[in-house]
């Protein structure tokens, strides 16, 4: 699971169309506890809803919170490891791409060139599993913030790093 | 010059001024409402002359506490009554300086400057009101401390310039008086109607008849109604033109009023450190655009108007005009015209050796099916609920959809040229952006899921202001199309953009 820090400056001439870098798997966990998260409330209403209307027994016990259990096994089983799957990175000497979405695929390349700031991010789940999210922020207005979630956070301060240090030695 | 300066002492009537336009209607409220019987009158008195006391007062405290300097790098503004906030400005980073001088503070000679900086809307430093000497040389001084750091700072007389700069602007584009009538012409507007409808409301508050009573209006109607049936039909067509001719005037009336008011005296100059846009006949605004802030172009149109061959000119930077996203720098001219703007900006137009390249045609026919099936699924309905014959209007509507989209494919088109990207598009007239490479911050490939099945993509550039999309691209083409793109971005780092050469 240990991601080595490989900021490898690999060929400048790499393929902005090659397979992206795969994220640290523990970014498909991390997904799946929030939508655990955000699934609980959902499953609390539905057994609500079922005790309200126990009595007027229209329809067959257990049909409402049934349903909404299946959904919610499905969507954190089964989509957090196609999510995990359709997002990637790959940076090269000059350039970041990050690569995402399931049904509408994105696929961003910034310079560094033209980044003006970045952050790294860790929220509490983030912190559990040991990844991080790296944003860097750009002047345009069209994606003037692109965001890189599970990166392993050694690996995210070493991007970090690295892309700062091009800044500087482009202005200096 | 440097020590901490006040704004006009006049701002202070003026915001007395303000706080009495904002009593006014609660006072009103008050003397019409029921509230404390007979005596109402003199608490709306008491309320109003309150309001205004505390109003005044406050506008002089805010005044008094209100100073700005102006440093050798920056200019600083330090505010507020209780909790103070101090802010900085670097000359560097002002985008433009605009002087806007609505109708009262003008009687006064006075204008509203404002320092773009491009943080985005609200936060930008204003200075509300100099005099109009003052707002000049404020901004003469910001352009000169800006371009030619040091060696004009200590600039003892800053009026010899003004004089030598005015003289040497080359106006660029005016708009004269029978020209903006034309412009009027097309800016067609039925907006009078929200005005009225607004009005109406404000009646229902403050009268007794209620305005939105739905049976009131139906037995006006019936009675009216019945004396138009009994005219008979030739009568009826006649009157349901004449009304029709009257919304076409009306419209075109309040087009014109509303172009003259904001476009009267419309000039573009330019001069020696960049472009300068003057206009407005009550509010008069005066903006200045440094060159190297342009990031790109858009030459929009109109429906009506593309077949007079009138298109309208903006650029695109970080600075906000008036709450639109872009600077309009020609509202109204021949693409002739609008050339040697172009050029003065540092770009260039497209033209006979631009390769311009179509959307993908399955992207054309995607298009019309999504747009006609929405008016197809109507049709369903209507055909299965409504009464017959009325499901035609959905089925037409679809028809139109389906030859709407087919002929937006004739303007969607994009271009990339060794320093430019082009992008066109628009359904019954097109919209043309243009920027340049260098000036670009990142692209993006964005494909939905009947894009990826249909093999297209909309490429979406990142362009500081603004928006660049090319939509419908094939999808080698798009990657094609960002390799390049990016070779360009990469080879200059962004603290060089505004060194670098056009």
């Amino acid at each position: 699971m240990d991601h080595a820090p490989a900021v490898t400056p690999a060929a400048a001439s790499i393929d902005d169309d090659d397979a992206p870098t795969r994220l640290h798997p523990n970014y498909a966990h991390a997904l799946r506890v929030r939508t655990t998260l955000t699934a609980i409330p959902f499953l609390i209403g539905a057994l609500v809803a079922e005790a309200a209307i126990r009595k007027a027994a229209l329809i067959p016990q257990g049909l409402i919170a049934g349903t909404v259990l299946v959904i919610a096994l499905a969507l954190i089983i089964r989509v957090p490891a196609r999510r995990y799957n359709a997002r990637g990175y790959q940076i090269s000497a000059d350039r970041l791409r990050v690569v995402r979405g399931l049904l509408f695929r994105v696929d961003t390349v910034v310079p560094f060139g033209r980044v003006q700031h970045i952050d790294v991010q860790q929220d509490p789940i983030e912190r559990f599993f040991g990844i991080a999210t790296l944003t860097i922020h750009t002047a345009g207005n069209h994606n003037a913030s692109v965001s890189l979630p599970g990166l392993g956070e050694p690996l995210a301060r070493d991007m970090r790093e690295a892309i700062r240090g091009h800044i500087r030695r482009e202005t200096v | 010059m440097n020590g901490p300066h006040r704004t006009a002492p006049v701002s202070v009537i003026l915001g007395a001024l303000g706080s009495i336009r904002s009593a006014i209607f609660p006072a009103i409220a008050i003397a019409f409402s029921g509230i404390g019987g007979d005596g109402r009158f003199l608490i709306a008195i008491g309320v109003g002359a309150a309001s205004v006391v505390i109003g005044t007062a406050l506008s002089y405290a805010r005044w008094r506490r209100l100073t700005y300097t102006i440093g050798e790098t920056d200019i600083r503004v330090e505010s507020g009554l209780l909790s103070r906030s101090a802010r900085s400005v670097p000359y560097e980073r002002i985008q433009d300086v605009s002087l806007e001088a609505k109708p009262l503070p003008r009687l006064f000679g006075l204008v509203a400057v404002k320092f773009e900086t491009g943080a985005g809307g609200g936060d930008d430093l204003a200075l509300q009101y100099l005099t109009d000497a003052q707002g000049e040389r404020l901004r003469q001084l910001v352009r000169e401390r800006r371009d030619d750091d040091v060696t004009s700072a200590s600039g003892a007389g800053p009026d010899a310039p003004i004089r030598a700069d005015a003289d040497a602007d080359e106006v660029l584009f005016a708009l004269p008086p029978r020209r903006l009538v034309t412009f009027g012409l097309f800016e067609f507007s039925l907006a009078v109607f929200a005005v009225l409808g607004g009005l109406l409301q404000y009646a229902d508050n403050v009268t007794d008849i209620d305005v939105w009573n739905v049976d009131l209006w139906r037995s006006w109607l019936e009675e009216q109604g019945s004396a138009v049936a009994s005219l008979g039909p030739y009568a009826q067509a006649a009157g349901a033109v004449a009304g029709l001719l009257g919304l076409i005037v009306i419209g075109m009336t309040t087009g014109v009023v509303r172009t003259v008011l904001r476009d009267w005296g419309f000039t573009l100059t330019r001069g020696p450190r960049g472009f300068r846009r003057q206009r407005g006949l009550l509010t008069r605004t005066d903006v200045v655009m440094p060159v190297h802030r342009v990031q790109g172009l858009v030459i929009g149109t109109g429906v009506v108007r593309y077949r007079f061959g009138w298109h309208g000119l903006s650029f695109v930077s970080l600075a906000q005009d008036s709450g639109g996203e872009s600077h309009v720098v020609a509202p109204f001219a021949q693409m002739d015209e609008i050339a040697p703007i172009v050029s003065a900006a540092g770009f260039r137009l497209p033209d006979a050796g631009t390769q311009w390249h179509r959307a993908s045609k399955a992207h054309r026919t995607d298009m019309a099916i999504r747009d006609a099936a929405i008016f197809a699924g109507l049709t369903v309905v209507a055909a299965l609920f409504a009464p017959t014959g009325l499901f035609l209007v959905p089925l037409g509507a679809a028809v139109l959809a389906v030859g709407a989209n087919l002929y937006a494919w004739e303007f969607r088109r994009h271009a990339i040229d060794a320093a430019q990207v082009y992008a066109s598009q628009g359904f019954l007239s097109p919209t043309q952006t243009i920027a340049s490479r260098m000036k670009l911050h990142s692209v993006e490939i964005a494909q939905g899921p009947l894009a990826r099945l249909r093999g297209y993509a909309t490429v979406q550039f990142g362009l500081a202001g603004g928006q660049f999309a090319m939509h419908g691209v094939p999808l080698a083409e798009a990657r094609a199309l960002r390799a390049s793109v990016l070779e360009t971005i990469a080879a200059t780092d962004y603290s060089r953009l505004d060194q670098a050469p056009q």
